[in-house]
């Protein structure tokens, strides 16, 4: 096959359309323009929060104040001005709702056409979903199934009201609101997420979910989701995100925070699929979030699996702090990137007990003008005695045009550890795709299987319901019919 | 950090720009109206930046501070030795024939002229000799590779620099024998040195060269040393960089290579002993064809530290490059590896590799690797690895289930974990050489030697393991 009708199908296959790109009209309640002490007074107060809420946030604010965006990654984008974005925005007719039926239509409307009916999962699926919307936690259905367990799954503001105790314990004890630019902002204005407490020697009977879903114009959505598994626990929980198609940037500043105490099993799954701008570059999200999991207790494990594919520009590091004896950390990625996105992802793994493990793999596919980096850290502390790292980050590029980008910072500080690491970079040869071709599979076939195989390792790792999810995502992504 | 730290700190930035504003028909005597040019834009920078310090994300695990903490002296013009120079550079490798280049305290130092033309017809002299007798060569290439972006010691030697080596091999001109820049430090002072080198490769030439840093005496030393190398079309360059320093001296090595098409370089660092060695080696692969092996070898104990910084720019297709670094560290040596492997728009066919590995001997020592890919071509084969760990204990087993002792089978391994790098140095009398220094400082037995880190003269019994290999 010639170079070109090659670079025909690879154009092609690379220029899909975003589908998540409808707007629902829903009445908003926004906080004023801009940002200053007032705004995060006005969010507290809205959510009618505690004084000590209002505390941590002010503090916050004060930090973050002092900070100056940081500018490391490797990303380019018009500064964001602060002061044009809306904090909150609800909808209005937000109020605790028994049944389905008092839902907003509309809103019901939009999680329909994001293929997450909140019914429909409720009765077959039985996965537990919260939907967040605009910020605001709308509605979390099974949450009677989870009571019974002793589990807590509820809206972040809920758990301020009811669980107290929790959230002053936990909040802030992974990602510390000094911790960067864009967690000292979500620690300010934060408007809500997900809480989720799993006790004592639970393992939780269902897939516990979120959605993200950023509706009205000009807003930033700060979410903020906490999950403390208790000691021998184990909870999966998956998080999924879209956003309407505007043509300016849409900030999305998350924080994520893990707690695992001894013989404690987290899972945390992510498909990640805002708008990632038009093929100009024009709009988007950006999406600068921080996700880190603590193993607290012995033999807890933290796994992180994330297919990202949209978003203009995504900046966001997945962590374990590996701080039990014998605890493991596990990272898998998927990050497509197509036109002119950006994302500079990856993860650290911080060793601190002895014996921890960890994992690492990473897969970048980089097509369009876009540039896909990974960024990551492995750190041994001298007391982590025989420790285990294996890192593998693979990218593949599709077309000339792209970039694939690797910066792992590898440190060692005593003798008794190993860590590996390997990354390789190519395209799809054309062995392969000869391969295919001969055997009857046309190229643009043999391109969705070649990089479906890919990725395998890692959408191996997704949650049923998710996989097939992540599978399609990833066609879309490299649109036409790829996958 | 304390007051008095920060006094003397300031002291030798405060120190060098006095210099170059009070001192400036000193420093410029020599000059080509270029060479004064770029002298004044890289002052200007160096008064903006500084010296860099850890909050500087490329020098963020150097260990730099203690350096420029001392107090230094910092000469303008050479000085008066008492001793017999004749007898310092008695340095030869047995059965290795070289023509040697000798620089005393940054200063060189040979015949009256400072400018000789070897029997093959290569010009070698000191830098100020060359800029004097080429003007239009320096004008042509001095200062165009060496840049000062992340690393500000380029811009104080631009500025302040007064000798160094400079070499130029014609056209077609192949080299039968190796060159061999000999640099000894040995002052009763501590000593600030900086030294330009600017090395030039005619097409189809063929040049090794071996660059030697020693020091003498105790004192502490701060060696800042900057070199451009050009090698033009079909040419082939070998260097060999041999470190050994006393504990308490730094080296600061910033070397910046030009290839043109279907060139062919390989350098080696081979770093022995030092305090603190920054080695930042750029490789400019500007020509189609062109292949560069880039090699190094460190072996670190006490509170040693070496920090190799290696860019690899594939500007143009069908490049290949091939990098690879190891190190042995033991007590509490920390070291520092950031590969960075770039790859352009158009540079289709590349094809990199990268790879560190580490092996680490105690709790105390640290390692931080960073071996980075940044790739705008689609059309390339780019691989990096990077290893930390220990010896293998299978292999250990292995060794001792066969009468080995523990302290042999250690050695053994070290030794076959650096063969890798010993086995591509290409010039047989010094790979014996090298790999006789290699299990003698594996030993521990290899210091700064009185003289030179060669031996001078004496050959040394070539050093076996005490193995019968009939067990094995």
């Amino acid at each position: 096959m010639d170079t070109n009708t090659n670079n025909n199908i690879l154009d092609e296959v690379t220029q899909g359309e975003y589908k998540y790109g409808f707007y629902t009209d829903i009445e908003n309640v926004m906080a004023p323009l801009g940002l200053d002490e007032s705004t995060v007074r006005f969010i507290s107060e809205k959510k009618q929060e505690p004084e000590w809420m209002l505390e941590f946030r002010l503090k916050a604010f004060r930090h973050w104040q002092s900070l100056t965006e940081p500018e490391w990654a490797h990303i380019t984008y018009q500064k964001i001005d602060y002061q044009s974005i809306y904090y909150y925005a609800a909808p209005k007719k937000k109020k605790e709702y028994e049944s389905l039926d008092e839902v907003d239509p509309e809103l019901l409307e939009t999680f329909n056409k994001l293929g997450i009916s909140l019914d429909e999962q409720k009765r077959l699926s039985g996965v537990a979903v919260d939907a967040v919307i605009d910020s605001v936690s709308v509605k979390t259905t099974f949450q009677d199934t989870l009571a019974k367990h002793g589990i807590i799954f509820c809206a972040f503001s809920e758990a301020v009201r009811e669980h107290p105790e929790l959230v002053k314990k936990y909040m802030g004890s992974v990602v510390p609101y000094t911790d960067n630019y864009f967690a000292a902002l979500n620690s300010a204005v934060f408007s809500d997420g997900s809480f989720c407490f799993i006790p004592k020697g639970v393992r939780c009977p269902l897939e516990l979910s979120t959605y993200f879903r950023i509706n009205a114009a000009n807003t930033g959505q700060f979410e903020r989701t906490l999950i403390v598994a208790e000691e021998g626990s184990y909870v999966s929980y998956m998080e999924g995100c879209t956003a309407p198609m505007r043509d300016e940037n849409q900030l999305h500043a998350a924080i994520v925070e893990i707690v695992a105490m001894d013989d404690a099993e987290v899972k945390y799954s992510t498909v990640q699929n805002w708008y990632p701008g038009d093929k100009q570059g024009k709009g988007g999200v950006y999406n600068f979030v921080t996700k880190r999991g603590l193993c607290k207790g012995k033999r807890s494990k933290i796994a992180w699996t994330q297919v990202e594919t949209g978003s203009a520009i995504t900046w966001k590091y997945p962590s374990c702090v590996l701080m039990g004896d014998n605890s493991i950390g596990e990272f898998y990625s998927v990050a497509v990137t197509n036109n002119m996105q950006q994302a500079d992802t990856g993860t650290k793994m911080i060793h601190i007990g002895k014996n921890t493990r960890s994992t690492i793999i990473s897969k970048g596919i980089s097509a369009g003008r876009s540039n896909n980096t990974y960024r990551g850290l492995v750190k041994i502390l001298p007391g982590a005695v025989n420790s285990r790292n294996f890192s593998q980050c693979d990218s593949l590029l599709l077309g000339d045009k792209c970039g694939a980008h690797t910066f792992p910072y590898i440190q060692a500080k005593n003798e008794s550890s190993i860590i590996e690491h390997e990354a390789t970079t190519s395209k799809i040869s054309e062995d392969q795709l000869f391969y295919c071709n001969q055997r009857g599979i046309d190229t643009e076939k043999a391109i969705g299987l070649i990089v479906n195989g890919y990725a395998k390792e890692v959408l191996n790792k997704l949650p049923m319901e998710f996989a097939v999810e992540a599978q399609k995502l990833l066609s879309i992504t490299l649109e036409g019919s790829v996958g | 950090m304390s007051n008095y730290e920060t006094q003397q700190l300031q002291a030798l930035d405060e120190l060098l720009i006095n210099q170059f504003e009070e001192k400036k028909h000193l420093v410029t005597a020599y000059d080509i109206p270029k060479v004064t040019a770029l002298r004044e834009k890289h002052f200007k920078d160096f008064l903006t930046t500084g010296f860099p310090d850890s909050s500087h994300e490329k020098w963020r695990f150097s260990e730099i501070d203690g350096m420029l903490e001392q107090q230094y002296v910092h000469a303008l013009e050479p000085q008066k030795t008492e001793k017999n120079v004749e007898e310092l550079f008695r340095c030869e490798v047995h059965n290795f024939n070289t023509e040697i280049i000798s620089l005393l305290n940054g200063w060189f130092h040979d015949s009256e002229s400072g400018l000789h033309t070897t029997t093959d017809g290569i010009i070698v002299g000191s830098f100020r000799a060359g800029m004097k007798a080429y003007p239009a060569l320096f004008e042509k290439y001095y200062g165009e590779l060496a840049h000062s972006e992340n690393n500000s010691f380029v811009s104080i030697n631009t500025a302040l620099v007064q000798d160094g080596v400079f070499i130029y091999v014609p056209d077609g001109v192949k080299a039968s024998k190796t060159l061999q820049i000999i640099k000894l430090i040995d002052r009763n002072e501590n000593n600030f040195v900086q030294n330009r080198n600017l090395i030039i490769l005619g097409r189809n030439s063929h040049l090794s060269l071996m660059h030697c840093d020693d020091s003498i005496n105790h004192f502490t030393s701060l060696v800042n040393t900057v070199t451009e190398i050009f090698v033009a079309e079909n040419a082939n360059f070998e260097l060999y960089k041999l470190q050994n320093l006393n504990d308490q001296s730094g080296l600061v090595n910033s070397t910046f290579i030009k290839q043109e098409a279907n060139s062919n370089i390989k350098t080696n660092t081979l770093t022995f002993n030092c305090g603190m060695i920054r080695n930042n080696i750029e490789v400019a692969l500007d020509g189609k064809g062109a292949h560069a092996d880039v090699l190094g070898l460190y072996l670190m104990d006490k509170q040693q530290h070496v920090d190799n910084q290696i860019r690899i720019l594939h500007n143009q297709p069908h490049c290949t490059s091939n990098e690879l670094f190891k190190g042995i560290l033991d007590d509490e040596a920390t070291a520092v590896f950031n590969g960075y492997i770039y790859v352009a728009r158009d540079a289709q066919k590349t094809n990199a590799y990268q790879n560190n590995n580490n092996i680490l001997l105690k709790p105390t020592a640290t390692i931080d690797t960073m071996p980075f890919l940044e790739i705008y071509a689609d059309d390339v084969k780019c691989s990096h690895g990077a290893t930390i760990g220990q010896l293998d204990m299978e292999a250990m087993f292995y060794l001792r289930s066969r009468g080995i002792s523990a302290a042999n089978a250690r050695l053994l391994l070290m030794y076959a974990f650096a063969a890798d790098i010993i086995d591509n140095i290409s010039i047989e009398p010094l790979r014996i050489r090298i790999d006789d220094m290699v299990k003698k400082r594996l030993r521990g037995e290899l210091s700064v030697c009185e003289k030179c880190v060669l031996h001078c003269g004496s050959p040394e019994k070539e050093y076996n393991f005490e193995i019968d290999m009939s067990k094995l």
